[in-house]
């Protein structure tokens, strides 16, 4: 083997930049529960993300047993419903979904991806998982306050978020839950500012832009876009809790509230709707990119195959990120704006389709005659491409004006973005949890319970949300408490109904054989090794496994290759990490030639 | 030996300039910004994300100048200042200008000495700096509760549109809290500066990272930063 000098592959070297020394922890205290290490902060951010996720999994629960069986479970009247609904929402979108990709991935693969010992600033990245827990722990705290949490739908649309009549409109709720966001947005932040400077400033020796697995360049891109659509959130949550507390009008208009007219007027709605918005689309990229950045690693690595069209995946990437930020109104067809809006918007929105599209491409030329190993992880990564196609596709509908108009507001509405931003998130968290687990426990989930948990979650999934089209297209409405005495809904739509809660309660419960198996694997599980995937990337190749504190013991990783070397001609096995020298690439280097 | 060539490779590439360079540190390895501190770096984007913030709230508040039914009061009426038999309008806004723009001057001088490592001048031109700061925030609220004798309040005013009241309150509330606490920070950097913190590289009490003169210069973007938004809230809320 020729030892290739890094100069040659065309790497211009920074300047040196002196090793900053890192924290080191004195007491049981500062190495597990005030940490500064981004691996343990991301085990903390990853569990408490994750069980907020099973309360809000507990909440999905309710609501279908309601829509399932009208009338069978008294306690859940109107009130409650829409509670469940608001709280399932937001709890999933923001503190499972955000937290679980950003804080519980991000703090985890970002410097060992890049080579780099820990995030830039670790004091200010503990600070970020501190005030995400305190976030949380108000929103949770609004259950048990007087009237309960707000019931106000997650899009927390004023007037009605803050009027009597919604659940905790003129209660606690909705100060608890603006308030939540707010300090949630602190924290991230925090941990936002850390990833992102992290990524452009703290890389490896021989690590360029160009040679970062797509894992780090989705969660940095998601980072960066956070960063930027956040604001819109907090000032409207500001503006919104002045509204609710002093009494100001900036979202109200001029109204009558049980027959009385009220004290207010002149305020805008539709202000808020756009600042919503403004974060909420956004937000949406926010929660694909990571899983669009994750999944193709685990299909190259389960594939063996080097990632097809690399630097079209980065442009691809940085161009939904971009294009995400001019595309908000399309949510807000049927609200009322001037109709020449409608009509940039859904140009905007159809052209993110196109670097979507080639996305989706290249993960299937990806796959084309690879060695495929169907593990657990790669199940995942299939799973995730067919239905995030699936979802696609239904976006196309709703994306453009006129199609969207009679399906606003129904249930197809509610299947699209369960297909799109529910599942097929979640099946790449699980793939990547399934994934990555070996390097953060040193052991491997079990196989066995890793296949069922995948079946019943990924046909579980499908029998949920299909028939929710058809339901949308006959004209079901979303967000209804009770539809079994509408005129307009045929017998059949209620046995769907039945049948939707039931599937939903399996899937459900498939989950606990999950969280079964993570604790199990945890003791009994098979001995992983440093590189059980047998993958290039940095983070397998740590001197250690579970990394220890500082990840790459004395001398820092050299990187002399991109993320995705598997099965090049010539190699004496089927995959060459990045650090390691030799033996030159069959394709060339994005980048260079 | 590979680490060896990856160290002298640095003066084989020439130095471009332009486009060239920025695209050269791009595709460079370890930093994308070159000779960029991590802490100047994180200020940077951190100044970019709360651009936005100020963005969204000067936006909120033209839409809700726009949607309100009653008229705007006239600003130049509503801050004017009766001295000596003489009403000048927006008199105390212009000298709260004029301070909070002098203290951007006086930083500039601060981080200018604190990269001569002159510890005494960097310090003196810093608690200026906070003076003229807390100077403002002074001023600020003997504003607020002018407004506020005379009748303004979040929800209404005697004027016109309650929207001008909320606004106010909450646009310069938010900016004048930015201030306070960089004349909170400033202090604590003073402190640091005047103690000779950064000439022995201490170690931070939080973060236990070793001191560095740099601190000033991040000090000074976030100032400078506030300075440029108050000159945005001057335009869009006192002028228009």
């Amino acid at each position: 083997m020729v030892d290739v000098p890094l100069g040659s592959t065309g790497v211009v070297a920074a300047p040196d930049v002196e090793d900053v020394e890192l924290y080191h922890p004195h007491s049981w205290v500062t190495k597990y529960v005030f940490s500064q290490d981004a691996k343990i902060i991301a085990i903390q951010y990853s569990f408490v993300a994750l069980s907020v996720g099973l309360i809000a999994l507990v909440l999905s629960w309710l609501m279908r047993l309601q829509l399932g069986f009208p009338g069978v479970f008294s306690f859940i009247d109107a009130n409650a419903y829409y509670q469940f609904i608001t709280m399932h929402g937001m709890m999933m979108v923001v503190y499972v979904l955000t937290a679980l990709f950003l804080g519980g991935f991000g703090n985890y693969l970002i410097p060992l991806m890049i080579g780099a010992r820990d995030m830039v600033f670790p004091y200010v990245n503990m600070l970020s998982f501190w005030i995400y827990l305190l976030a949380v722990l108000i929103l949770v705290a609004s259950f048990f306050v007087p009237g309960g949490p707000t019931g106000a739908g997650w899009t927390l649309y004023p007037p009605q978020a803050i009027t009597t009549g919604t659940p905790g409109g003129q209660e606690w709720g909705i100060i608890l839950m603006l308030v939540s966001l707010m300090v949630f947005i602190i924290g991230f932040t925090m941990g936002g500012l850390n990833y992102v400077v992290t990524v452009l400033q703290a890389r490896a020796r021989g690590m360029t832009l160009m040679r970062m697995p797509l894992t780090v360049w989705g969660i940095f891109t998601a980072s960066f876009m956070a960063l930027l659509a956040f604001p819109a959130l907090f000032v409207g949550a500001v503006m919104m809790l002045f509204d609710r507390t002093l009494g100001t009008s900036f979202f109200m208009p001029a109204m009558v509230e049980m027959g009385q007219p009220l004290d207010r007027n002149g305020g805008s709605p539709l202000l808020f709707q756009h600042l919503f918005w403004f974060f909420g689309h956004p937000e949406v990229y926010i929660v694909a990119l990571p899983a669009f950045g994750i999944v193709s690693d685990l299909i190259s690595t389960h594939a063996r195959r080097n990632i097809f069209g690399y630097r079209m995946m980065v442009w691809a990437l940085l161009a939904i990120g971009a294009l995400s930020f001019i595309v908000w109104a399309h949510h807000m067809y049927v609200s009322g704006m001037n109709p020449y809006f409608g009509f940039f918007f859904a140009t905007t929105t159809l052209i993110i389709a196109v670097p979507t599209a080639i996305k989706v491409y290249n993960w299937i030329l990806t796959l084309w005659r690879g060695d495929i190993h169907l593990t657990v992880p790669m199940l995942f990564a299939l799973a995730f491409i067919v239905t995030f196609v699936n979802g696609g596709l239904t976006g196309l509908f709703l994306g453009n004006v006129v199609v969207d108009v009679p399906l606003s507001d129904t249930m197809f509405v509610v299947a699209h973005f369960h297909m799109v931003m529910g599942v097929a998130p979640i099946l790449v968290i699980f793939g990547a949890i399934y994934h990555w687990y070996p390097k953060v426990t040193g052991r491997m989930l079990n196989d066995g319970l890793g296949k069922l948990h995948f079946w019943v979650t990924f046909l579980g999934a499908y029998a949920i949300f299909f028939p929710m089209h058809y339901l949308g297209l006959i004209g079901i409405p979303r967000r209804y408490h009770d539809i079994a005495d509408m005129a307009f809904v045929p017998p059949s739509a209620h046995t769907l109904n039945a049948f939707i809660t039931i599937v939903a309660l399996i899937v459900g419960a498939a989950q606990l054989v999950f969280v079964f198996n993570l604790f199990w694997s945890l003791r009994y599980g098979r001995v992983a090794g440093g590189n059980p995937w047998r993958a290039t990337t940095l983070e397998w190749q740590t001197p250690e496994t579970p990394p220890p504190h500082g990840n790459w013991g004395k001398d820092l990783p050299v990187v002399y290759r991109w993320a995705y070397d598997y099965s090049v001609p010539g190699a004496d096995q089927d995959f060459l990490p990045q650090n390691q020298p030799g033996l030159t690439r069959a394709i060339p280097e994005p980048g260079h030639g | 030996m590979a680490e060896q060539a990856a160290t002298d490779t640095s003066h084989a590439y020439p130095e471009a300039s332009g486009l060239r360079s920025i695209a050269a540190d791009f595709s460079s390895d370890r930093q994308a910004f070159r000779n960029v501190s991590w802490g100047k770096a994180m200020m940077w984007i951190f100044l970019l994300s709360d651009t936005f913030v100020f963005s969204c709230f000067l936006i909120s508040y033209m839409t809700a100048r726009m949607s309100t039914t009653v008229p705007w009061p006239n600003a130049s009426e509503v801050f004017a200042l009766t001295i000596g038999g003489v009403t000048l309008p927006l008199i105390l806004i212009a000298i709260m200008t004029f301070v909070l723009i002098s203290s951007s001057g006086t930083m500039a001088m601060a981080v200018n000495y604190a990269y001569r490592r002159d510890r005494r001048k960097t310090a003196i031109l810093m608690l200026v700096t906070a003076l003229l700061g807390a100077a403002f925030v002074g001023m600020q609220a003997f504003e607020w509760s002018k407004l506020i004798h005379e009748g303004v309040r979040p929800w209404s005013n005697a004027w016109g549109a309650a929207q001008f009241g909320s606004s106010f309150f909450m646009i310069t509330g938010f900016h004048g809290t930015h201030v306070s606490f960089g004349v909170l920070f400033l202090l604590i950097v003073t402190r640091k500066v005047w103690r000779g913190d950064y000439d022995q590289e201490r170690r931070g009490f939080f973060t236990s990272r070793r001191g560095n003169y740099e601190s000033v210069e991040i000090m000074g973007l976030y100032w400078h930063f506030v300075d440029l938004v108050w000159v945005f809230i001057f335009a869009f809320f006192y002028l228009w």
